[in-house]
């Protein structure tokens, strides 16, 4: 019998992800294009994973596309929620997992883990405050890039108080903390407490158990991560693959559709 | 008729609460609006109008009662409010503003103060220790009042056996909406999430021996069905309102069925029947409202037991319901306030659960669709 290659798509809100999967155990090929749900990105990002796994889409057993969107895709065969499928990825990769911290592009969501599977979550409020949006926000405001946020407020001397109830608050809050003169820096580490401080809020509410992942692509923001620590008292954990772990959890989900 | 029949009849009447009030009026009929929680319906059946329910809209913005209400009203009553002025409600004869929560307190203020050139607007005031002999007199007089006030605009008296006559047909219209929310749970296959608001929210826009005559008949037709097989998973719904069909789509589109309510706009405006009595039936209609329980609208002496989250959790138990959705009201202040009492009696009973934000003019449903999504995966 050959291998089962499995795909998994994870279209959230501003990057499409792929994994392919052979067996259930191996990634043959992954891609990532920073464009999310109703632009072009979904369609690259499969076109790339495709090309790289040097396989043809009829020699795939089993497509499962996640993320916000997921109903988008054309040629799968199931879909299902960004967070069963954040939820498998990251067990996949960390089997004692028990709490899922995942901060994508339009929201927040927790998940405790039981024995590998979902048992409760919490997401966000419709506000973007605690989300990877807010962090754009901010750096737009800032004139810094998103992926320079992590060094610069690890430079930061002090921490300047930033809302966390709004984006909008807490955009004002920034331009008036420059107007005045305010190292950026330190700016930037009082923004990254305010993400931690609102996500702890959401966090406490499903109840935090070692181990905690972090997934999504704010995870690659090692100042968020710091914060969040800080708050929780706890080591949060995270995979140098954090933004493909959805799509690895939808191809996990495809091999064992195939399995069955 | 067929149930199909009967169901799409529903639909239209529920989607078109426009058309019902102008066929009503074109009859010669005359209307009064009511708004939410506990009217005493009868009184207005009684005197030979139309109750016509106002619960907000799923498609209106609020603009025109932005001029009137702080940003943190709930919708519900904000859009009330917009359609009496925009010109919506126009053809109503007079409108019913009780003030069980501190958003319609005011409210029924601002609808008096911008409507009462236009409509007689009619104050009713619920006592809150409603049990007591005092609170059951003070509940009479209020219903007194508005008896007066009907009779003003129907131009005769409202007759004791007229308001008898209400009530029997009142009754008979709770027990039939009991039996079709039990005999929803069992056949989910035919009365999906939207077709079962369909029913339940026709209610409020239908003469009630008009609609207790089409539920009977479907009824009776739902209940000659075999047993349905549902292999989906069955919740139970709370909050004020949850008729948007969009987000009931939702449920539809992952398998899920409802089991039963908890939800203010259905079940809990049907749990309590009134007394049928030779003897004074607006004392009956004030028992009635006096036996009224597990609303967190209502004052509950011994709220400290935490009676009405207990209820809610036996009720998924008893309806053998896999988990809770809850419709949390944005700016809801009576439900937000009761989350915690009631997330601890559903964590105690093991119930599964998830808080949705909804609000009526939510027009994207993205995010409210992955959490159901999720957690009927989760179950």
């Amino acid at each position: 019998m050959g291998a089962i290659y499995t795909l998994g798509i994870d279209v959230g809100s501003t990057a499409s992800k792929c994994v392919m999967l052979k067996d259930g155990k191996e990634i043959v090929a992954k891609s990532l294009v920073d464009f999310g749900a109703g632009t072009s990105g979904p369609k690259r990002a499969i076109d790339e994973v495709i090309e790289k796994s040097g396989l043809s889409k009829d020699e795939l057993d089993y497509v499962l596309a996640t993320g916000y969107g997921r109903n988008s895709i054309d040629f799968i065969d199931k879909q299902m929620s960004e967070l069963s499928c954040h939820a498998k990825g990251a067990s996949f990769i960390f089997p004692d997992v028990q709490t899922v911290i995942d901060i994508g592009g339009q929201d927040v969501k927790v998940l405790r883990i039981e024995n590998g599977a979902m048992t409760n979550f919490q997401m966000n409020d419709k506000c973007a405050a605690g989300t990877g949006r807010f962090l754009d926000v901010m750096a737009k405001v800032l004139e810094v890039k998103v992926s320079d946020l992590a060094y610069l407020s690890s430079l930061s001397t002090q921490r300047i108080a930033i809302s966390s109830t709004c984006t909008v608050f807490a955009e004002s809050e920034v331009i008036s903390q420059l107007a005045k003169g305010t190292d950026k820096c330190d700016i930037i580490n009082g923004i990254h407490y305010s993400v931690a401080n609102r996500v702890v809020g959401l966090a406490n509410r499903v109840g935090v158990r070692d181990k905690v992942v972090m997934t999504g692509g704010v995870a690659q923001n090692g100042g968020v991560v710091k914060a969040l620590e800080e708050q929780l008292g706890r080591t949060i954990y995270t995979s140098p693959i954090t933004q493909y772990v959805g799509a690895l959890g939808a191809a996990l989900f495809g091999y064992e559709k195939c399995s069955k | 008729m067929s149930i199909e029949s009967l169901l799409t009849k529903f639909n239209e009447i529920a989607c078109n609460p426009a058309k019902q009030l102008s066929d009503y009026k074109a009859s010669g009929k005359k209307a009064i609006g009511i708004m939410p929680y506990y009217v005493p319906e009868e009184l207005v059946y009684a005197g030979g109008m139309v109750p016509f329910g106002m619960w907000g809209s799923n498609n209106k913005i609020i603009t025109k009662a932005k001029e009137y209400c702080a940003t943190f009203y709930c919708a519900i009553a904000q859009l009330d409010l917009e359609m009496l002025l925009d010109g919506t409600m126009d053809k109503l004869d007079g409108v019913i503003t009780p003030t069980i929560c501190d958003t319609l307190r005011p409210m029924s203020q601002n609808i008096r103060v911008a409507m009462s050139e236009k409509m007689p607007v009619i104050f009713l005031a619920h006592p809150q220790n409603r049990f007591a002999d005092y609170g059951m007199k003070f509940t009479a007089s209020q219903y007194a009042n508005i008896r007066k006030e009907l009779e003003k605009i129907r131009g005769s008296e409202i007759t004791d056996d007229e308001i008898r006559n209400a009530i029997k047909v009142y009754n008979v219209s709770r027990r039939e909406r009991r039996r079709f929310v039990k005999l929803a749970a069992a056949h989910p296959d035919v009365i999906t999430a939207r077709k079962r608001s369909d029913v339940l929210k026709a209610s409020w826009f239908m003469l009630k021996n008009e609609y207790n005559e089409m539920l009977v008949e479907l009824n009776n037709e739902l209940e000659k069905l075999p047993v349905c097989n549902w292999k989906g998973a069955r919740v139970v719904t709370s909050g004020i309102i949850c008729d948007n069909p969009t987000l009931l789509k939702i449920f539809e589109d992952n398998n899920i069925a409802i089991a039963a309510d908890d939800v203010a706009h259905e079940s809990r405006s049907f749990r309590v029947d009134c007394p049928e009595t030779a003897g004074d039936p607006m004392m009956a209609l004030a028992m009635q409202f006096a036996a009224q329980d597990y609303d967190v609208l209502l004052f509950d002496p011994q709220s400290n037991k935490n009676r009405r989250g207990e209820f809610v959790a036996q009720l998924c138990k008893e309806s053998k319901a896999d988990g809770l959705v809850l419709f949390m009201q944005q700016f809801c202040d009576p439900e937000e306030m009761e989350y915690p009492s009631l997330k601890k009696a559903l964590d105690d009973a093991g119930v599964k659960y998830i808080k949705l934000g909804i609000d009526q003019q939510m027009r994207d449903f993205g995010q409210a669709a992955t959490a159901i999504e999720a957690f009927a995966e989760s179950l």
